[in-house]
């Protein structure tokens, strides 16, 4: 094993990283499962996927996204220079769309007639219902109850873009019991049911393919900075739903070894009062949705509901890469609360004009710390993978403001 | 050796010209002792194979019934563990029927295979089957099942073709559980022709016997099956009864409904054969 792709040769022929991902699904799905890691070697190797797939996000999504020196936060914080990815100014305002335009080209190639999703924020679901909308799919989009209620304005979204949004009840209602009844729709619908996964988690390939479709953001990431300062950044930054746009930012960035990753979990109410969406920090490795990841559990394994005031972190799981980042120590792993999120994101709105997703907030409000620790010399990145207009009536009943 | 239970009991069945009925209950639902009572009533109304559902929060390959079965169980202070011990209570006093845990892999993993595969031979198990392990996956469980001469059951499914069924087949123990349609538990049922084909393919391939189960809820249904199969399996008909008895707010009276509804079942898939061959 050469130094130089250590990193990069990972998963291996069974799905895994390590000890983690791999292929936890019913019999039912395993032929499509194998299939479509099939079709995704061959698509890999087809210039004219490639050439579909970069030429949709450069003129529908409107990549590259732009690399933005946030002067003001950098000054406020007084520590290490700031800059923001902003996959926030994508169409439909997330990152989520680079894996959704990959996945519903693959569909397309397997001659799949119908998409379904889960989706948390709605980002994903909004995503997915665009792309749909663009080539002409039937979408059928999962999502808790919970998150129905508290993100309106994208279940408003979906339902104009023409999907079909299915709201639901069972667990908590949220992330993880919409990705149980996408499982259980695609188990019944296999042959002509295309699963579009929101984040790097689920069965072999998804993992896989998610990070490839979403690792645009760093290979762009890697070149502005260095036309920007010079040199590579000390540090990555970003927030940890499933893991998509941080294990897309990081992974171009893995074979460098100067490069600090940083990924912030959700504490929700603080890891230590058990209401929270840290898998790394507060759980410990179990199988759930197709993967051996890191999950909250009770001792008997049965998995606990996540807590966060982010919808698009809300998940007791996380993409089973990070988790070989975490045990490898490649990567670190921090919390921040539903609070600091909340602070973070009026921070960012007073000082750069920028509203972030509450997702990317988290990120931002492990920042400051990570600048005062790194010094003036250092050079941080961070992913705005999100914007926050989706956000603003939960933040408004926050702060308990009518609007 | 356990896992012989479990074909001994196949082989009797087909002594007698009849496929087996194999009946599912959660294990918990709608607590530990009541669930007791309704496996020992399951295996005096007929039922020839039992298998206990061991309850885990995000079952994704079971429909609303067994979801709600499992959400019970869990209310009570079910777990993987009282699963265990309900099987060793049912096995003092049955030494006979064969016994399979039906589950999802993350309670297995968190009590750890060794230990599992102890307890479940302790409590007279005589089989695993685990909806989420599909054979690439499934090779340390049977590694530490096969260590006490316990079976792990495989599925097959409508979109298992014959490439795979070899794969599926090849570490198969005990029985082969043919999927009837693309689905959930408790789904529709498949088409007769489709299914009687992937029987015949599991069953040449695996050269095990094969049972049918998924959405098989009425007598006249499990007696279809019963001509095609070796063994039909009734889950969700049966959990459905355990919930009428708490929705009418008498619990206890699972155990009555499950009787009434087992005989009736029983009754179907042992004369299904004869009915069948004089008309
Ligand atoms: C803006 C935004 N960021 C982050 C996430 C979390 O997902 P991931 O960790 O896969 O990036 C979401 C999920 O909905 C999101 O909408």
């Amino acid at each position: 094993m050469s130094r130089a792709n250590a990193w990069s040769q990972w998963p291996d022929a069974n799905g895994r990283f390590g000890e983690f991902g791999g292929r936890y699904v019913a019999e039912t799905l395993m032929p499509l499962v194998l299939e479509l890691e099939q079709e995704y070697a061959r698509a890999k190797e087809d210039p004219a996927f490639q050439a579909e797939f970069d030429d949709l996000l450069t003129h529908y999504v409107g990549r590259p996204s732009p690399m933005y020196f946030a002067e003001r936060l950098t000054e406020h914080f007084g520590g290490a220079r700031i800059y923001f990815k902003r996959d926030e100014l994508n169409h439909t305002g997330a990152h989520k769309i680079n894996n959704c335009i990959g996945q519903v080209l693959l569909a397309r190639r397997m001659g799949k007639t119908r998409i379904i999703a889960e989706t948390g924020a709605g980002q994903h679901g909004v995503a997915t219902a665009t792309i749909c909308a663009r080539f002409g799919l039937p979408c059928v989009v999962f999502m808790g109850e919970t998150d129905v209620e508290r993100q309106k304005p994208n279940v408003f979204r979906m339902r104009l873009l023409g999907a079909e949004i299915v709201p639901v009840s069972s667990g908590t209602g949220t992330l993880k019991d919409a990705m149980n009844e996408a499982l259980r729709d695609w188990v019944t619908n296999v042959s002509t049911t295309f699963y579009v996964i929101g984040t790097a988690a689920g069965p072999h390939p998804y993992p896989m393919l998610v990070r490839d479709f979403q690792s645009v953001i760093g290979r762009e990431a890697r070149e502005q900075i260095l036309a920007a300062e010079g040199r590579l950044p000390d540090a990555l930054v970003a927030c940890i739903g499933g893991g998509s746009n941080a294990i897309g930012l990081f992974h171009p960035f893995l074979e460098d070894e100067g490069v600090r990753m940083i990924g912030v979990e959700a504490g929700g109410h603080g890891v230590n009062t058990g209401q929270h969406a840290a898998s790394l920090t507060g759980g410990r490795p179990g199988v759930l949705h197709g993967n051996r990841t890191y999950l909250l559990q009770d001792q008997n394994g049965q998995i606990i509901d996540a807590h966060s005031i982010s919808a698009g972190l809300d998940y007791p799981g996380i993409g089973p890469e990070h988790a070989f980042l975490h045990e490898t120590g490649r990567a670190e792993y921090r919390t921040c609360t539903d609070t600091e999120a909340l602070e973070a994101f009026q921070l960012c709105a007073r000082l750069e004009g920028i509203l972030p997703a509450l997702e990317p907030a988290h990120a931002l409000a492990r920042v400051g710390e990570i600048a005062r620790e790194l010094g003036p010399d250092g050079l941080i990145v961070m992913n705005m993978c999100g914007r926050g207009d989706k956000d603003v009536f939960s933040i408004a009943a926050h702060l308990g403001v009518n609007i | 050796m356990t896992a012989e239970r479990i074909s001994a009991k196949f082989e009797a069945c087909r002594s007698e010209g009849r496929a087996a009925f194999v009946a599912y209950l959660m294990a918990g639902d709608p607590d530990l002792d009541t669930s007791f009572e309704c496996l020992k009533a399951l295996a005096a109304s007929g039922a020839d194979i039992i298998e206990l559902g061991a309850p885990f929060t995000d079952p994704m390959a079971d429909g609303p019934a067994i979801q709600r079965a499992a959400q019970r169980s869990l209310a009570a202070g079910g777990s993987l563990s009282s699963t265990l011990d309900v099987a060793a209570r049912f096995r003092l006093e049955d030494k006979v029927t064969p016994l399979i845990v039906m589950g999802y892999a993350n309670p297995i993993f968190s009590m750890g295979l060794t230990n599992f595969a102890e307890r479940a031979a302790a409590a007279g198990v005589d089989g695993v089957i685990t909806v989420d392990l599909p054979p690439e996956e499934d090779a340390s469980l049977r590694e530490a099942l096969a260590a006490h001469g316990l079976a792990v059951i495989r599925l097959a499914t409508p979109t298992t073709t014959e490439a795979r069924m070899k794969r599926v087949s090849d570490g198969a123990a005990g029985f082969v559980y043919y999927v009837s349609v693309a689905g959930v538990t408790g789904a529709a049922v498949g088409a007769e022709e489709d299914i009687r084909e992937g029987v015949e393919r599991a069953r040449r391939l695996s050269g095990l016997p094969v049972a049918v189960g998924f959405g098989v809820r009425t007598g006249e249904q499990a007696a279809r099956f019963a001509c095609l199969a070796d063994g039909v399996v009734v889950g969700s008909a049966l959990v459905e009864e355990v919930r009428a008895a708490v929705e009418d707010g008498a619990p206890k009276s699972a155990v009555k409904r499950i009787t009434v509804v087992a005989q009736s079942l029983s009754n179907a898939i042992s004369s299904a054969r004869i009915v069948r061959s004089m008309t």
